[in-house]
């Protein structure tokens, strides 16, 4: 498998928790792959780790075949250019307009001029579904509308990869089928490499390729969403189907 | 360490100056409407305390402007300008930027390759730095304001007596040790707001708790150092 994404024996504590106990994963180029698991288990510790949001303890992930762990903020700095990221609460900059949003990897990063900022934030609003909110702020949104900006942010400097962190939570049924459909079209068109974060098995069986479960801080189980929804193992049958008994107990 | 980070993204302010002239008007000019007022009374009552002090050790009230323009210049414009700076806008750095920690929004910055220190800290430091001496200089000019309407109405001074007890005392090097510690002031303030809100956990309470400390310690810092500063500046 050509990995673009390697995690190598992780291990993440917070306050003397162990959080992370040696995680080992492969992600392949243009692979689109969800990581499921129950709510404080360590999904969204394990995602920030690729783009060195969190460092590990100890271990490796490597992107692209470097070491983000050993990275100075320079080196991070180029890594992370090529990484987007669609956040839990989507994150929006709220001093910030949509448009400014969008746009802001553009300027700061890019150093574009202006035009070329509006056409680019213009294109990837329209992607979302989202042309001519340029000018509102994150206030005025819906929190589908949010998470939209935050996809069309994720996206702005065309990352080869996207990282997305609960990307349905909070919302209604069909705004949440809306944003799987964006993350598949986005895989499609963009021909990224995807990692998704959720609990929730609806968005995990539509949008990925190879579901990874993660339990007592590393990987239980890893199979395509028809393997996840035949698995024999008592921890995923009891995740899948949302049952309270099991081996799965309360955080 | 947040210091020294700053002051290497100054590389950066020719491409931030945006970001710093927006910091520039939010900690400066905001701030002119409640300089004004806790001039006008800093200068008032400093005016009418001296007076009472003059009347007590039998003093001639024609230096009465001499001692209220030494200690508005030297030492009431900037300590108060800085404390009350230090709540307004002090604060409003820590609960901004601890707000926008708990809420991710500063791991946005980073995943996009924007450093958080260049893009919020460096703009806020330089802006205060800069900000408060430029209060002071509108401080002082009201303080003494303030003082001459007291001298005048109430301790039935000329003004012309006043204005030149104020001249008797003046001295540019006065001034200038004013403005720099207002400048050190502002740095203190700029810094430790943002240090106390990129420490910020736990949420609403976690942002409160942030709050309360910059202002604590900003105050605290503001008077230390203004102890160490009059030190070494003013010699007797």
């Amino acid at each position: 498998m050509d990995a673009c994404i390697r995690f190598e024996n992780v291990h993440k504590a917070f306050n003397g928790k162990d959080v992370l106990q040696g995680v080992s994963l492969e992600v392949a180029k243009n692979e689109s792959i969800v990581i499921i698991g129950q709510s404080g288990c360590g999904k969204s510790v394990l995602l920030k780790h690729i783009n060195a949001l969190i460092k590990p303890e100890s271990g490796s992930i490597f992107v692209d075949g470097n070491d983000v762990t050993s990275m100075n903020f320079n080196e991070l700095t180029e890594v992370r250019k090529n990484i987007g990221m669609l956040f839990q609460s989507a994150a929006l900059l709220d001093s910030l307009t949509v448009g400014e949003n969008v746009g802001l990897a553009l300027k700061e990063c890019m150093h574009l001029p202006e035009n070329e900022r509006k056409d680019i934030i213009a294109e990837k609003l329209s992607l979302v579904g989202l042309s001519g909110t340029e000018q509102k702020y994150p206030a005025e949104l819906s929190g589908g509308m949010r998470k939209r900006v935050g996809l069309a942010r994720a996206i702005a400097t065309g990352p080869a990869i996207l990282l997305y962190d609960e990307p349905t939570t909070g919302l209604d049924p069909i705004t949440a089928d809306r944003i799987n459909d964006l993350i598949i079209n986005l895989h499609l068109k963009l021909h990224v490499t995807s990692v998704t974060v959720t609990h929730d098995m609806t968005s995990a069986y539509k949008v990925g390729e190879r579901i990874v479960m993660l339990y007592n801080g590393r990987v239980e189980f890893e199979g395509t969403p028809d393997e996840t929804r035949n698995s024999s193992n008592e921890v995923v049958r009891q995740f899948i189907n949302g049952q309270s008994a099991g081996p799965i107990q309360m955080n | 360490m947040l210091l020294f980070k700053a002051i290497y993204h100054f590389k950066s302010i020719p491409r931030s100056l945006g970001l710093i002239v927006d910091q520039c008007f939010m900690i400066g000019n905001k701030s002119v409407p409640l300089i004004l007022i806790i001039s006008i009374f800093v200068g008032a009552v400093s005016s009418w305390q001296a007076a009472y002090q003059f009347k007590f050790i039998g003093a001639p009230l024609r230096y009465l402007g001499s001692a209220v323009g030494k200690a508005v210049v030297i030492e009431l414009a900037p300590v108060l300008s800085a404390l009350v700076v230090a709540g307004r806008v002090g604060a409003g750095i820590a609960a901004e930027l601890g707000t926008m920690r708990v809420t991710e929004q500063i791991d946005a910055l980073e995943s996009m390759g924007i450093s958080p220190v260049r893009y919020l800290v460096m703009p806020r430091f330089l802006a205060s730095t800069i900000m408060l001496p430029i209060l002071v200089i509108f401080s002082n000019f009201i303080a003494i304001l303030g003082a001459l309407v007291v001298s005048v109405f109430f301790v039935h001074i000329s003004y012309e007596t006043f204005l030149n007890g104020v001249r008797f005392s003046f001295s540019l090097s006065d001034m200038m040790g004013g403005m720099l510690k207002a400048s050190v002031f502002g740095a203190i303030i700029g810094l430790v707001g943002c240090h106390e809100g990129f420490q910020t956990s736990g949420g609403a309470r976690g942002v409160g708790i942030s709050t309360t400390l910059a202002v604590v310690i900003s105050s605290v810092m503001i008077l230390i150092s203004d102890y160490v500063i009059a030190m070494v500046l003013f010699r007797m």
